[in-house]
C-alpha cells in the first residue's frame, strides 16, 4: 500500500483514530487527520511532523498495547516521522546518514574539532596557540577572520541550502495543491505555535513521561535549548554586524550585546540538551523511536557541547587556555552546521512547514 | 494497606472514582479494589466520552442551556416512563453541580468539535476521552491518600443481617485476603460481560452478542448483593445496545465499532428481508434502537447495505464495507441469496418517492408501498460498487440492579435501608433506566450517585 511498513501502521492507526476521534482537543494531528478519508504518504509525513510527541494520545487511548487494537499513535508517528526526514533529504544520497546518525555525528564533530586544532597548529606556533592573547582582535591572532567567515559562510550556505532544498521536496507532498504557496497569516500562525510549543502540552496538562502523571519538564528544557540556540544565533549576527558595520572587533567586554546574547544562549543551550537528555532516558520506552536513539541523542550531544565551548571559551579567555578552546568552539559549531541537514535538527523545520500547512487548512475550513 | 478502612469501594470506573474521592473529602479512609489489572482499570468508563447534565446557561464547553424540566422530559421520552421519578429528579438537580465538581476533580472538558454528534448543547464531552478522563480522577484520589489496589477482584461479601462487615478478594499475587470496613460503596458495574448470565434471559442468542466494554463486568458483585438480600430494580432484559459490526472483537471493541449509516441504505436479515423502517428516527434515538432490533433476527445477524453515493455522509469507519460490482456479487460476498436479495433492493428501489434529500431534519423522500416502509431518507440504492457492512447486537451495559433510595443507599428486599451499604453507576443504573438510553447518561448516573455514595458512606463511617 505504502512506501514504507511504518507507513503502512500509521495509516492503519489513522483509520483507527478517524473513527474514534476521542484525541481530536489533544492536538493538530488529529483535526488534521479529521480532514482526510483515506491518507496518501505525503498525508502520513504530515501528519507525523505535525506530532509533537507529547504522548497524550497515548496515555489517554483505550485501545494502546496490550489491547488487540495496539494504538500506539505517538511512537509510530516519531518512527515515521524520522524516515521522513531521510526521505526527503537533500541530497539523496545523504539520507542514509539519518540511520547512522549517531555514529556520523561523531565523527564529524570529532574531526571538525581535530581539524581546527590542528589548522590552528599548523597557521601557528606554540608560543602564539598557547599565549595570552587580550584586546580586540585577539581571536584572529589564531585564525584570520576572513579565512573564519570563509569557512562558516560555506558551511553555512550549504547547510541553508540542503535545508531548503529538502523541505521544499517535503512541502511538495504534503501540500494541496501540490506546491502551493504558504500565506503570511498561516506563517505567523505557525511561528506562534512552534514559538510557544503549542502542541507540546498533552491537551494543556503537560508532557506524559515515565508515567500517566504529566509534567510540563520537557517544554521548558525545549524552550531553554531552542532558544539558547536562537540567542547564540543572535550573538554571532550581531558581532558580525558589529565587525563589517562598525568595525569593531571580538573579543567584545562581558556587558556587550554579543556577548550578553551569547551567554544566556549558552546557558540554555548547556541546561536544555542535560534536561533533554534525562528527559529521553527516563521517558516510558514505549513512547520512543528507540532506533532512532542515536539521532537524538547526538543532536542533542552537539548543541551541549557547541554551547560547552563556548561558555567555556568566555570564561577562560583571557588564560592560555584561549587558543585550544577556540579551536574546539569552532570545530563544535562546524559540525553542527555541516550536520544540520543530516540529523535531528531538521526536525523543527519539517515541523514548522507542517504547522504553516495546518494553519492553512484551518483557515480553508473557516473560511469555506 | 491498612487492615481495617472506613470507606471499601469495589470498581474501578467513574462511579468508584467519584465515590472515593467524595469519601476521601469527607474525611474517611478509603480503599479502592478494581478487579482488573491497572491497564483496563476503569471498565466501560475508559470507553466513555461525555456526560448529560442540565445546566441554565451556555458555557464554554456547552452551546446553551439544558434546564432540568427538559433533562427530565428526555428521560422520560427515552424510558416511556419506566423510571423512579424521585431519584431521577434527584439526579437530574444534582447534575448540575457535578459539571463544574468532576472539574475540581482534575477532569477536563473541550468545546465539542466534531459535527456528526450533535450533542454539544446537552452533552459535555472529556478531553481526550474517558481514559484521560478517569487518569485524571487516579491522580486525585491518588494525591489525597485515596488507596488502589488492582487485579484485586471481590469473590465474597460478608453481610449480616442488611450490614456489610467485610470482602473476600483473590488476587493473583497475594492470594486469597478478607478486608473489613466500616461501609461499602459497591460500584462495580452491571452484568453485561457475563454471556452465562445473559443467557439466562435471552437465550443462546447470547452467543452472538459482541460486548462492546470491559470484558470485567461480570456482574459477580451485583450477584452477591442481590443474593444476600438486597433488593432488585429493572427488568434484566433491558440494556443499551447498538448495532456494531459483525467484525468487532468479542470484548472490549470500544466506540470504533459502531455504525451510523443505517439511514443512507437499508437493512437486511440473514434471509435479505428488510425488518425494520430505517430512516424511523435522528441520531440518537436511531442509534439506541437497532441492537435490540437485530438481536431479534435470526443468528443475531443483518446487513446495512447502501451503495456508492453515500460513502463520505457518515464517520469513516475501522472496518471497511464490504464491496460488489453488483448486488449479486455483494451477496455472494456476504453469504447472502443472490436473487433474494436483488428482489429485495429492486422491489425498495421501486417504492422510493422523489423527495429532498437531507439527513439532519425529518425529511420528505419516502417509500410508498412496501413493508416496512422507510419513511425519511429514502433514496435508490442503485450505484456501484455495492456496500455492505454486517452488523450484530452490541451489548453496552444492562439495567438490572440494586434498588437505592435518595442517599445512594442499598434497601434491603422488605424495603428497610441498608445500615451501611450504598450503590452507585451501572450496578444501580436500573433505579433511574427502566429502558432506553439517552446518551450521556450513564456518566450521569456514576457521578451523581458516586458522589453522594461517597459523601454518605463517609459520613457514616465517622459517626
Ligand atoms: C463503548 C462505550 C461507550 C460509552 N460511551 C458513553 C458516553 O459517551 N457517555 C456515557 O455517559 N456513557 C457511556 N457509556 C456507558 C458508560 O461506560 C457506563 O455507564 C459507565 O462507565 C458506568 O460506570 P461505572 O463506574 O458504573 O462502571 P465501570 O466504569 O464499568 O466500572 C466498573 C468497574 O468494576 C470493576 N469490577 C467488576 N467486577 C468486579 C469485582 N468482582 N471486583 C472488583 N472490581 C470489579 C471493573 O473492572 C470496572 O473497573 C459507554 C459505554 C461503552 C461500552
Ligand atoms: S489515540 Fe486512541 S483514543 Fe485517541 S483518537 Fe486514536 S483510537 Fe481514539
Ligand atoms: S502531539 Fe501528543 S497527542 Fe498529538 S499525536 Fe503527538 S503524541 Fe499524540
Amino acid at each position: 500500500m505504502h512506501g514504507t511498513r511504518i507507513l503502512d501502521e500509521a495509516d492503519r492507526l489513522m483509520t483507527v483514530c478517524n473513527s474514534c476521534r476521542y484525541c481530536e482537543g489533544l492536538c493538530a494531528v488529529f483535526p488534521a487527520m479529521e480532514m482526510r478519508r483515506a491518507f496518501s504518504d505525503g498525508d502520513l509525513n504530515y501528519l507525523a511532523n505535525l506530532c509533537h510527541s507529547c504522548g497524550a494520545c497515548y496515555v489517554d487511548c483505550q485501545f494502546s498495547p496490550p489491547h488487540e487494537f495496539n494504538v500506539n499513535v505517538p511512537r509510530t508517528l516519531a518512527v515515521a516521522r524520522a524516515e521522513s526526514y531521510a526521505a526527503y533529504a537533500w541530497p539523496q544520497a545523504l539520507s542514509g546518514a539519518f540511520t547512522r546518525n549517531g555514529l556520523v555525528i561523531s565523527i564529524v564533530a570529532a574531526l571538525s574539532m581535530a581539524a581546527f586544532i590542528l589548522g590552528f597548529v599548523a597557521l601557528n606556533d606554540r608560543a602564539v596557540l598557547f599565549g595570552v592573547h587580550t584586546g580586540p582582535g585577539a581571536f584572529y591572532r589564531l585564525l584570520p577572520h576572513n579565512a573564519m567567515a570563509a569557512l562558516f559562510s560555506a558551511a553555512f550556505l550549504y547547510a541553508i541550502f540542503a535545508l531548503v532544498m529538502s523541505v521544499r521536496a517535503f512541502w511538495r507532498d504534503i501540500g494541496t495543491p501540490i506546491g502551493g504557496r504558504a500565506d503570511g497569516g498561516s506563517i505567523f500562525q505557525a511561528i506562534r505555535d512552534a514559538g510557544e510549543l503549542r502542541y507540546l502540552h498533552g491537551g494543556g496538562v503537560g508532557c506524559y513521561n515515565e508515567d500517566e502523571k504529566p509534567t510540563d519538564r520537557r517544554k521548558l528544557y525545549h524552550h531553554l535549548t531552542f532558544y539558547g540556540f536562537l540567542l547564540c544565533f543572535a550573538a554571532t549576527s550581531v558581532a558580525t554586524l558589529y565587525h563589517y558595520l562598525l568595525a569593531r572587533e571580538a573579543p567584545y567586554p562581558w556587558w556587550d550585546l554579543p556577548v550578553v546574547l551569547g551567554t544566556l544562549g549558552g546557558i540554555g543551550l548547556i541546561v536544555g540538551p542535560i534536561g533533554l537528555f534525562i528527559a529521553k532516558s527516563r521517558r516510558a520506552p514505549e513512547l520512543l523511536d528507540a532506533q532512532r536513539y542515536g539521532m537524538d541523542v547526538g543532536f542533542i550531544a552537539m548543541l551541549f557541547l557547541t554551547g560547552l565551548t563556548g561558555m567555556l571559551l568566555l570564561l577562560l579567555r583571557e588564560t592560555a587556555a584561549m587558543g585550544p578552546l577556540l579551536a574546539l568552539h569552532l570545530g563544535a559549531v562546524f559540525a553542527l552546521f555541516i550536520t544540520m541537514p543530516y540529523g535531528k535538527f531538521v526536525h523543527g523545520i519539517y515541523r514548522f512547514a507542517a504547522l504553516v500547512r495546518y494553519a492553512q487548512e484551518r483557515r480553508g475550513e473557516a473560511g469555506s | 494497606m491498612s487492615s481495617k478502612y472506613d470507606v471499601l469501594v469495589i470498581g474501578g470506573g467513574n462511579a468508584a472514582l467519584c465515590a472515593a474521592i467524595s469519601a476521601r473529602r469527607g474525611g474517611a479512609s478509603v480503599l479502592v479494589l478494581e478487579g482488573a489489572p491497572k491497564f483496563y482499570r476503569g471498565g466501560n468508563t475508559r470507553h466513555t466520552r461525555n456526560m448529560r447534565c442540565a445546566h441554565d446557561a451556555a458555557t464554554e464547553i456547552l452551546t446553551g442551556p439544558y434546564t432540568e424540566e427538559e433533562f427530565w422530559e428526555d428521560l422520560l421520552r427515552v424510558t416511556g416512563g419506566k423510571t423512579d421519578e424521585v431519584l431521577a429528579r434527584h439526579m437530574i438537580r444534582e447534575s448540575k453541580d457535578i459539571l463544574n465538581w468532576i472539574v475540581e476533580q482534575g477532569v477536563r472538558w473541550q468545546p465539542s468539535l466534531g459535527g456528526t454528534l450533535s450533542l454539544g448543547r446537552t452533552n459535555s464531552f472529556f478531553l481526550g476521552g474517558g481514559r484521560a478522563m478517569l487518569n485524571a480522577l487516579y491522580l486525585t484520589a491518588e494525591r489525597l491518600g485515596v488507596d488502589v489496589e488492582y487485579d484485586a477482584e471481590v469473590t465474597d461479601l460478608v453481610i449480616e443481617d442488611g450490614m456489610f462487615l467485610a470482602a473476600r478478594l483473590k488476587r493473583p499475587i497475594n492470594g486469597e485476603t478478607e478486608i473489613r470496613a466500616t461501609s461499602l460503596v459497591a460500584a462495580a458495574g452491571g452484568f453485561e460481560a457475563n454471556i452465562e448470565w445473559l443467557k439466562q434471559y435471552w437465550g443462546e442468542a447470547a452467543d452472538n452478542f459482541l460486548i462492546r466494554g470491559t470484558p470485567y463486568n461480570r456482574g459477580s458483585v451485583l450477584k452477591m448483593l442481590l443474593d444476600k438480600g438486597v433488593q432488585e430494580v429493572g427488568d434484566p432484559t433491558q440494556c443499551h445496545a447498538v448495532a456494531i459490526d459483525a467484525r468487532a472483537p468479542k470484548f472490549d471493541g470500544g466506540i470504533i465499532t459502531r455504525h451510523d449509516s443505517v439511514v443512507f441504505g437499508i437493512v437486511v436479515n440473514k434471509h435479505s428481508q428488510r425488518f425494520y423502517d430505517e430512516g424511523e428516527d435522528i441520531w440518537p434515538k436511531r442509534y439506541a434502537i437497532w441492537g435490540r432490533l437485530v438481536a431479534a433476527q435470526p443468528d443475531q445477524i443483518a446487513y446495512i447495505i447502501f451503495d456508492s453515493t453515500v460513502v463520505t455522509s457518515f464517520m469513516p469507519t475501522l472496518f471497511p464495507p464490504i464491496a460488489g460490482q453488483t448486488v449479486a456479487e455483494l451477496a455472494g460476498k456476504l453469504e447472502l441469496d443472490p436473487v433474494a436479495l436483488e428482489k429485495t433492493i429492486t422491489e425498495f428501489n421501486a417504492a422510493v418517492r422523489p423527495g429532498t434529500f437531507d439527513h439532519t431534519v425529518l425529511d420528505d423522500c419516502v417509500t410508498e408501498g412496501i413493508t416496512p416502509a422507510k419513511t425519511h431518507w429514502a433514496r435508490r440504492i442503485e450505484t456501484p460498487p455495492y456496500l455492505a457492512y454486517p452488523v450484530r447486537p452490541g451489548i453496552t451495559f444492562t439495567y438490572l440492579g440494586t434498588r437505592v433510595n435518595k442517599e445512594s443507599r442499598m434497601l434491603m428486599a422488605d424495603g428497610r435501608p441498608s445500615a451501611n451499604m450504598f450503590a452507585a453507576g451501572e450496578i444501580m443504573a436500573g433505579n433511574v433506566l427502566g429502558k432506553g438510553y439517552a446518551a450521556g447518561m450513564g456518566m450521569t448516573i456514576g457521578s451523581v450517585f458516586g458522589r453522594i455514595a461517597g459523601r454518605e458512606a463517609a459520613k457514616h463511617a465517622r459517626n
